[in-house]
């Protein structure tokens, strides 16, 4: 398989990283060298295998819902880049 | 007392419990000796004032009955520090101040150790040569432009070179193991759910763990009981019965059955690795323990599974850095402009690169071909090792594929870079403690390493494997101090 231009645009708009042309071949590249190495995996029959989504064989622990940490307002906004009193602030999204 | 720096921690420990050292006298040692090193450039961020008046506290009130009575540390920068820049050696955190302390470095402090600093460490500790880091490489103190490895580079040159007594770093794919091999320390990556992941920068969440990395093994045992603690806080922290680990340390392993996986003998090895692998298994036999082969059938399917697990994590977790709530912010004409330069200009290169691939592999379309296909295979590389577990008690291989390289010398394959983690990967895979120990060294006097690997929460009996072989093999790691 190869990764084209086109399809390195489509994911950087998914991953929210801007990309201009030089810097799209050079990821194109890259990549395309990756998923070589990354076909391999297509040898081996999988057909009835369980997916491993955690290796650790316990189940979650519950726990009583209440609440530990308040008042933390000062603490989340402190290392907002831009702050306004007790808001994140974004650039202007409704005209 | 003369060569404070030249002391094991367990050695330091001894003296300030015995009275003989003060905390300010260790304290001023270690950070004197790290103010003369800053071409090692193992340090981001350093907290030196505040380590002398800590250690000027703790010597006023001593309570010598807690584990590590006023020694001092520098940390991986991957563990949020109240108080204390934080940065994952990104840009995109450089500004980042956390508000609260990683479980980890609060157990270390809540036994009596003392904050010296942040170590560097590749971006969001993607990489094995610590060449990704925004603050700049590492030089590997065993040799002038030779990377300390990675992803805990900072660390492992740390402690070789004696600017910190023992520290932590973590482990997604080998980054305590492999900078420990390459610089002739011991690393320690404990089993998946032993070490809290609450205040660690995420990289991957199924995969990352702390652990120690120290000049001995000793040592290792002893800050592995400190940092291991269940975590309500960590929703997969694992509730089990820890050990006293420093406390139980036995060089007797008669009759261990260890295990030699003929798989690890990868196409192009050097002869070096090879050798340095057949010297091991003589050690361990001389340790009295039984050698036994064994077979891992899916090892060469470890790093393209994690070429595609780790990533998917990956590009999940830094989700989260938008220029909103926190970092680094690039200003856009609108919100999506914002995000796309803020995130452009605030990952480097390699994160970008492993952001995209996660991304591409978890994508409408592709999810089944990539991830499911991945999370299959790590099934069946678990599935070796279970096999393999029911003959062995431990499995020993070589850390890495080679000794430490040429800055520069990588950082244009990716691919080349990746297979650094070889023999390393599978264990994360599998969610194993691992351990690596020096074992020797190459024509061009670099360090080699060993590793063992055990069963899910037997980090007693590879820490007791290393502990016999240790004295064996009687390293000596030659370091010159050609930076001061």
């Amino acid at each position: 398989m190869s990764i084209d231009l086109k399809t390195i645009k489509h994911i950087s708009k998914l991953s929210r990283i801007s990309v201009d042309e030089k810097k799209a071949e050079k990821l194109a590249g890259d990549l395309n060298s990756i998923f070589d190495f990354i076909e391999k995996l297509n040898e081996l029959k999988t057909d009835n295998v369980e997916p491993l989504t955690s290796v650790a064989e316990t189940t979650l622990k519950l726990r009583s819902d209440e609440v530990k940490s308040k008042n933390l307002r000062d603490q989340v906004i402190k290392n907002s880049p831009k702050e306004n009193e007790d808001y994140f602030v974004v650039p202007k999204v409704i005209e | 007392m003369s060569d404070i720096t030249k002391q094991s921690l367990s050695e330091l420990v001894e003296n300030i419990k015995g009275k003989k050292l003060s905390s300010s006298e260790v304290t001023k040692a270690f950070v004197e000796r790290s103010e003369k090193s800053k071409e090692l450039n193992a340090y981001i961020t350093e907290d030196y004032a505040n380590a002398l008046n800590k250690a000027k506290k703790f010597d006023e009130k001593p309570n010598l009955d807690l584990k590590l009575p006023g020694i001092p540390m520098a940390v991986k920068d991957l563990f949020c520090t109240k108080d204390l820049k934080t940065t994952a050696g990104s840009k995109i955190l450089n500004n980042f101040i956390p508000t609260y302390e990683s479980t980890v470095t609060q157990n270390i402090w809540n036994e009596g150790a003392i904050l010296m600093g942040k170590l560097n460490c590749d971006e969001f500790a993607m990489g094995s040569s610590n060449e990704t880091s925004f603050f700049g490489n590492v030089q590997n103190p065993i040799d002038k432009n030779l990377v300390p490895g990675g992803s805990s580079g900072g660390s492992s040159s740390a402690v070789a070179a004696q600017l910190t007594p023992i520290t932590i770093g973590t482990d997604t794919g080998g980054s305590i193991r492999q900078p420990a091999s390459f610089t002739g320390t011991v690393g320690l990556k404990p089993t998946y759910g032993s070490c809290s992941r609450y205040g660690i920068v995420a990289f991957a969440s199924s995969l990352d763990q702390a652990g120690p990395m120290a000049q001995n093994v000793k040592d290792c045992a002893l800050l592995q009981e400190v940092i291991s603690t269940y975590d309500e806080k960590d929703s997969t922290s694992i509730d089990f019965k820890r050990k006293e680990y420093s406390k139980e340390l036995t060089k007797d392993i008669k009759g261990k059955k260890i295990g030699i996986p003929k798989e690890y003998r990868v196409d192009g090895m050097p002869k070096e690795i090879e050798d340095l692998w057949k010297k091991g298994i003589e050690y361990a036999k001389d340790c009295g323990a039984e050698i036994i082969d064994i077979s891992l059938p899916h090892t060469n399917y470890a790093l393209p599974t994690y070429y595609i697990v780790a990533p998917a994590e990956a590009s999940s977790n830094l989700a989260r850095y938008d220029g909103v709530k926190y970092g680094f912010r690039a200003e856009g004409e609108n919100l999506i402009d914002m995000y796309e330069k803020t995130r452009s200009e605030g990952f480097g290169a390699e994160v970008q690169r492993r952001i995209m691939i996660g991304t591409y592999v978890l994508s409408s379309g592709y999810y089944d071909a990539y991830y499911l296909k991945a999370q299959k295979v790590r099934k069946l590389i678990k599935n070796d090792f279970d096999d393999a577990y029911k003959k062995v008690d431990a499995i020993l291989t070589p850390s890495t594929p080679s000794s430490a390289f040429k800055i520069g010398e990588k950082t244009n394959d990716p691919v080349s870079m990746y297979l650094n983690d070889i023999f390393t990967v599978p264990v994360n895979l599998a969610g194993l403690p691992g351990i690596s120990i020096p074992a020797g060294h190459d024509a061009k006097g670099y360090p080699l390493g060993l590793q063992i690997i055990g069963k899910a929460f037997d980090e007693q009996n590879i820490l007791n494997i290393a502990y016999a072989m240790e004295e064996k093999i009687n390293f000596k790691n030659n370091i010159t101090d050609w930076w001061i």
